[in-house]
């Protein structure tokens, strides 16, 4: 290719890239996932409970944490990443922080944009996790970028499922459900996910209005075909982030108006917010509001109930600080077809007690236990962390 | 697999791993389940007699035929739970049906079993602009959902060829796809929710009307489930803002490899096209004369790259795939400059399989992925294995995917181009799996690739998803024998397969 070439050169595939430059080779890696297979098989022997850990950095997020700690750090490392093929092979204990590296040297990116809550984040704990950014509106959740993953059972039985390729539908989509799974259904060792070029160009503006407002702008919106890769409502202003060619942003500019914000603006909100560092979360924080994620319809009027609000996926994200009883929360949100999870509360004993997520109908619930039993008959994995009950 | 009036090769239908209680002896048990079936059921709705029952013996895989013992149609959820829960009690083995357009057999019907036909429940129960959705029954079809869309300016995204006659019932059991999901996604993509019937009988919702779900995502387990873990009765799906305007552009190569490098460029120059779909030289060479695309019939392969959104992205977008396709040596360029002539362009890819289906008696349709890098390699061993089976065989390709339907063509009337045909199949598939891809990318497992299942997954895997039907259908009663090889059905392949080198047919004669 001649080097004025605009089109960068991203043929060439990366593979087995040592994670350090200390990183044992790939026969040691074996003996590690085994070391982690026997550990689980001891556990679920002995009926201990394991909770499996990557950086850690979401402890703060689900029910109480129980067991041994089987951290996954050692096990890390980008195993193959091709992108042309659009797939990274990495495992679980590779920190976000050097997979997002690896990926913006070839103008790709993780579409989901998970949080990042500390350098320490894994990869590992963002699929277990299950949490997606702003783009989520866009590009998709965690789980829609699960290709394939590498998984140990709660018998400590190493199966691989899915794979490298975009689609597969052989067997049970077994790696989309360990999406958002808690280190409850196993431990993941490796996963495979797609990712995307990272848009050419992108876009702040903003709107001053009302919820409500905002609420009927990004649905009647969304109905068109414009480049929205994420909004949010705050503080009486609508932000809107377009992203794709510079002329798709530009003509989107031109239909939707508003009021420009600068580039360098523009990318610390959307950074924030997808890191939860905003003046929305750390003002909660602070006071020690509990703060609930509430998961709706897009278009759900906004909700009757009082504390400060963010809302993100174009109506479907609302982040509520209010010190509530969980009860009236749940069913404000029941009624309006969603879901509340109590996402962090000032008194960890308080969230404890009533669970994080919202309660299952009997029916499902009786699916999830039949399901956390099969893939974890002992009962090995974070008991309790996702329901009480299992 | 087969079209037109080609009489059936009669295959026996694979074995089973499910209950099987024989109704078929026992008169009394046979006429007390037919009249508990018939009371939960309106005038009508039940179907027992032979001829009746002979539309439902097979799916699009047509090679595998079953009688089942009963049909029933149920017109609304109700019906349905009490039908699954009358069959659940009595170990009664059940297979839902929407349009018999399956390519794996998996709607194939069990000798002993009851066929669950949801082609009554075919309504659109709601369709909202504002929040981009739809309500509808499991029998509508893919592209009445579009149809209904249209005024609203949205579409349903995922595309199935078969989009005219597959429900959204088939799509959501099968994850399938279209040639635009490279962009847009598959059903997985583009499902909120899904309302299902147990086999006990019992209601469950998947997946919410908003974008997630509390507990595990069951949802993306029901999706690609082939009607093996509950009954379908409702999807919600997404709806997809149309846009303004799209273009494809037609390149073609003298040389499949360098066709291959070309769609891996488009992808590494930050492209994600509309479509990426790619035909070899016999796969135009069969469709140019039904269709008149125009396509370049000296080309060793042609490629179909597809941009939408503004006029002003397109145009953009266009002018580089056209720089990158230029690099990459292509030897014959066109744009569509107008929507109709976009359709013609289009019209050969779509028409492949009756295209295939003029030029040979009987054609098998394959469904294997790979790394998309493979691609030229693949065809090799494709061209290869023609040689060695003496059987013609056309290539199109999901490009963009890594995604190949493989059409290979044969006679049934002939002994034994048949099994020489689905032999061929069977090392494509586990070709598939050795460039490290899979064996199915959107047709399913069904009952036809029930052996290649032994090849892609070992044993605890293979036990691992039993475990997971037996979270949802402890009976096994939801489609058995489908999908999912017992141990002892791997022994046997196994056996098989060790004498590959020297077996099946050593005495083919070789064009
Ligand atoms: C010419 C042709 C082109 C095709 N092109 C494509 C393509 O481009 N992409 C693609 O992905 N597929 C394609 N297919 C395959 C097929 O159309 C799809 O798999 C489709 O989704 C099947 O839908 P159906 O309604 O016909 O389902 P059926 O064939 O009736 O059933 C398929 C499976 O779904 C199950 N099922 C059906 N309804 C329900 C329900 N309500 N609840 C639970 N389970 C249910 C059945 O038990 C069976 O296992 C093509 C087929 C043909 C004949």
């Amino acid at each position: 290719m001649p080097p004025t070439d605009p089109i960068p050169d991203t043929t060439m595939a990366i593979t087995a890239t040592p994670a350090t430059p200390s990183a044992p080779p790939s026969a040691a890696y074996d003996a590690i996932l085994e070391g982690f297979a026997a550990r689980i098989r001891q556990a679920a022997e002995a009926g201990t409970p394991l909770r499996i850990e990557g950086g850690g950095s979401k402890n703060f997020y689900g029910g109480p944490l129980h067991g041994e700690v089987l951290s996954t750090a050692a096990y890390r490392g980008v195993i193959a990443y091709e992108p042309t093929e659009l797939v990274i092979t990495a495992r679980a204990g590779t920190p976000l922080a050097e997979i997002e590296t690896v990926l913006a040297e070839r103008q790709q990116m993780l579409a989901f944009e998970p949080p990042r809550f500390s350098p320490t984040s894994t990869i590992g704990g963002v699929v277990a996790a299950g949490l997606s950014g702003p783009r989520r509106l866009q590009a998709g959740a965690v789980r829609d970028f699960v290709l394939g993953t590498r998984i140990i059972d709660g018998q400590g039985r190493i199966l691989t499922f899915g794979g490298q390729v975009m689609k597969n539908v052989a067997g049970y989509d077994v790696s989309r459900v360990m999406a958002g799974s808690l280190g409850t259904l196993g431990l993941i060792a490796e996963v495979s996910l797609k990712v995307l070029p990272v848009p050419v160009a992108e876009a702040t503006l903003r709107f001053a209005c009302d919820p409500a407002e905002g609420i009927v702008r990004v649905n009647r919106w969304g109905g068109q075909p414009l480049p929205i890769s994420a909004t949010a409502w705050h503080g009486g202003a609508l932000w809107v982030r377009l992203s794709g060619a510079e002329a798709a942003v530009a003509a989107a500019r031109a239909v939707l108006g508003g009021e420009a914000v600068d580039d360098g603006a523009g990318r610390a909100l959307w950074q924030a917010l997808r890191d939860q560092t905003h003046a929305f979360f750390a003002s909660a924080d602070a006071a020690g509001t509990p703060l609930w994620r509430l998961s709706v319809p897009s278009t759900a009027q906004p909700l009757d109930l009082p504390g400060e609000t963010l809302v993100e996926w174009g109506g479907a994200l609302r982040w509520l600080a209010a010190d509530l009883p969980a009860d009236k929360v749940r069913t404000t949100v029941l009624a309006a077809g969603g879901h509340a999870t109590l996402y962090r509360a000032g008194d960890e004993a308080k969230v404890r007690a009533g669970g994080a997520f919202q309660p299952l109908s009997p029916a499902m619930a009786a699916l999830n236990r039949n399901l956390k039993r099969e893939f974890d008959p002992k009962g090995v994995f974070g008991p309790g962390r996702l329901y009480p009950d299992f | 697999m087969s079209h037109d009036n080609a009489p059936p090769p009669l295959r026996p239908a694979p074995d089973y791993a499910g209950a099987d209680r024989d109704f078929a002896r026992d008169a009394a048990a046979r006429a007390a389940l037919f009249a508990r079936l018939g009371a939960a059921l309106p005038e009508g709705s039940l179907m027992v007699e032979a001829e009746d029952l002979r539309p439902y013996e097979c799916d699009g895989l047509s090679a595998y035929r079953q009688v089942p013992m009963a049909v029933a149609l149920p017109a609304d959820e109700a019906q349905v739970a009490a039908v699954l829960a009358i069959c659940h009690e009595l170990e009664v083995p059940v297979v839902a049906r929407g349009a018999g357009t399956g390519l794996s057999g998996g709607a194939l019907p069990h000798a002993h079993g009851v066929v669950l036909s949801l082609a009554r429940m075919k309504q659109i129960l709601s369709m909202d602009a504002t929040s981009r959705t739809a309500v509808v029954q499991p029998g509508v079809r893919n592209l009445a959902i579009s149809e209904a869309a249209a005024s609203l300016g949205l579409y349903y995204a995922p595309d199935p060829s078969s989009q005219i006659a597959c429900t959204i019932g088939g799509n959501v059991a099968e994850n399938s796809g279209g040639v635009h999901c490279l962009k847009y996604g598959l059903t997985v993509h583009n499902v909120l929710k899904v309302r299902g019937v147990t086999i006990s009988g019992e209601v469950v919702e998947f997946g919410s009307a908003a974008l997630d779900a509390p507990g595990y995502d069951l949802l993306a387990l029901m999706i690609g489930s082939e009607g093996m873990l509950a009954v379908v009765t409702e999807v919600t799906v997404r709806l997809t803002p149309k846009p303004q305007l799209a273009q494809v552009v037609m390149a073609s190569f003298d040389d499949v490899n360098k066709a291959g490098d070309a769609v891996a460029a488009i992808i590494a120059a930050g492209i994600i096209p509309a479509g990426l779909e790619m035909m070899d030289k016999p796969a135009t060479l069969a469709v140019e004369p039904f269709v008149n695309a125009g396509y370049d019939l000296e080309a060793e392969a042609i490629l179909l790259c597809e941009s939408d959104g503004t006029p002003e992205e397109v145009a953009e977008e266009i002018a580089r795939v056209k720089t990158v396709l230029d690099r990459c040596g292509a030897r014959a360029m066109a744009v569509s400059r107008s929507e109709e002539e976009r359709l013609k362009f289009w019209a050969g890819r779509k028409a492949a399989f009756p295209a295939v289906g003029r030029i040979s008696p009987d054609y098998y349709c394959m469904d294997g992925t790979i790394p998309r890098k493979r691609l030229a390699e693949m065809l090799t061993a494709i061209a290869a294995l023609s040689q060695k089976y003496g059987l013609r065989c056309a290539n199109v390709f999901h490009a963009g995917d890594g995604n190949l339907h493989p059409l290979i063509m044969f006679d049934a009337n002939e002994p034994g181009e048949l099994e020489r045909a689905e032999a061929f199949g069977a090392e494509i598939l586990e070709k598939s799996v050795e460039f490290g891809g899979s064996i199915t990318g959107e047709h399913g497992v069904g009952a036809e690739k029930i052996n290649q299942m032994c090849v892609q997954f070992n044993r605890d895997e293979r036990d691992f998803f039993f475990a997971v039907k037996r979270a949802f259908d402890k009976r096994g009663l939801l489609n058995p024998g489908k999908a999912i090889p017992t141990l002892h059905r791997c022994a046997e392949y196994g056996r098989m397969r060790v004498s590959f080198g020297q077996m099946p047919f050593p005495d083919l004669p070789r064009f």
